[in-house]
């Protein structure tokens, strides 16, 4: 049994099945990614797809691999506000990069 | 001691407040929000580099290649799938010390080692097959000398945390093969945990940016 934070017993979550999902996301990330085999689509597309599967992956490992979901909230805000800061200091340096 | 009494008194509370169980699991969390941003400004850096050299008016040599033609994507499938597989035994691992079976707990987080070390060698032969293409840190035939440049630096600081992650890693095992962990005293197993699925976490990232997109 795992604790939360509070010290209550909970079932562990479904480990193999983020284990599926993750590698499911994976295969589906080099399908759209594979220089030759898939088909040509707009590469904004294929960025948006990449970048939406990768931060489901991320999403999935920290809420229930690093147990993110079953802890504070707090702490949660503490993990996620790095995440957002570099998407901002991403967009702050487009400027320079046009 | 009630949060009044702290308050009055200036003592040091007993429990983390976020992390009752432990302080050191606050602190793994500090450290990886940190080291998250450590990432995050190679990761952005390498974002404007990339679209600064995919402008228009960039032509020939000074054109960022297109990884998915350069890079071995099949090869580096296989390190994210393993990774991901050393994620998993490092979780098993933990939840088999919490539910009490101590050596299953030590099986999963020696095959989390395997796993690392597994991941280590696979990218020590990519980049030794690369840079005998040509790939080099400041210098490459493909396009742009930057493409080298920030492959060689998110790779390699990446590999430097799995590298100390292994270590890690190793030393929590040796601990446990001692008898220190059980399923009361487990923040230490918890910790290692912590880090090593930030690792994962972030080859996620480093794969779909640098590799993929």
């Amino acid at each position: 049994m795992g604790k939360t934070a509070a010290g209550e017993k909970h079932e562990h979550p479904n480990y193999m099945g983020i284990f599926w999902a993750l590698l499911v996301l994976t295969v589906a990330e080099v399908g759209a990614a594979w220089p030759a085999a898939g088909p040509s689509y707009p590469q904004f597309l294929k960025g948006a797809l990449l970048v939406i599967m990768a931060v489901t992956k991320a999403a999935l490992v920290g809420a229930y691999f690093m147990h993110l979901r079953f802890e504070k909230r707090t702490l949660a805000m503490i993990a996620i506000t790095p995440m957002l800061l570099c998407v901002f200091l991403l967009f702050m340096l487009m400027p320079d990069s046009m | 001691m009630s949060q009044a009494a702290v308050m009055e008194h200036g003592v040091e509370p007993a429990e983390s407040p976020l992390t009752p169980e432990s302080w050191g699991k606050l602190g793994m969390w500090v450290f990886l929000a940190g080291d998250a941003m450590s990432f995050g400004g190679l990761l952005a850096g390498y974002g404007a580099m990339r679209v600064a050299t995919t402008q228009p008016e960039v032509v020939g040599s000074l054109r960022w290649p297109v990884p998915a033609d350069v890079l071995g994507i099949a090869m580096t499938s296989v390190m994210t799938f393993l990774l991901i597989c050393s994620s998993v035994t490092m979780v098993k691992s933990l939840a088999a010390l919490q539910d009490g079976d101590l050596p299953k707990m030590k099986m999963f987080l020696g095959l989390t080692i395997l796993g690392g070390v597994l991941f280590l060698s696979m990218q020590a032969y990519e980049w030794t097959h690369l840079m005998h293409r040509g790939i080099y840190l400041t210098s490459n035939p493909y396009g742009a000398a930057q493409f080298g440049t920030t492959f060689y630096m998110l790779t390699g600081f990446h590999g430097c945390h799995v590298f100390g992650g292994v270590v890690y890693l190793s030393c929590v095992l040796g601990k446990a093969m001692k008898g220190g962990y059980s399923p009361t005293n487990f923040n230490g197993v918890e910790n290692v945990g912590l880090y090593w699925h930030f690792v994962d976490l972030i080859w996620i990232l480093v794969f779909t940016f640098v590799y993929l997109l």
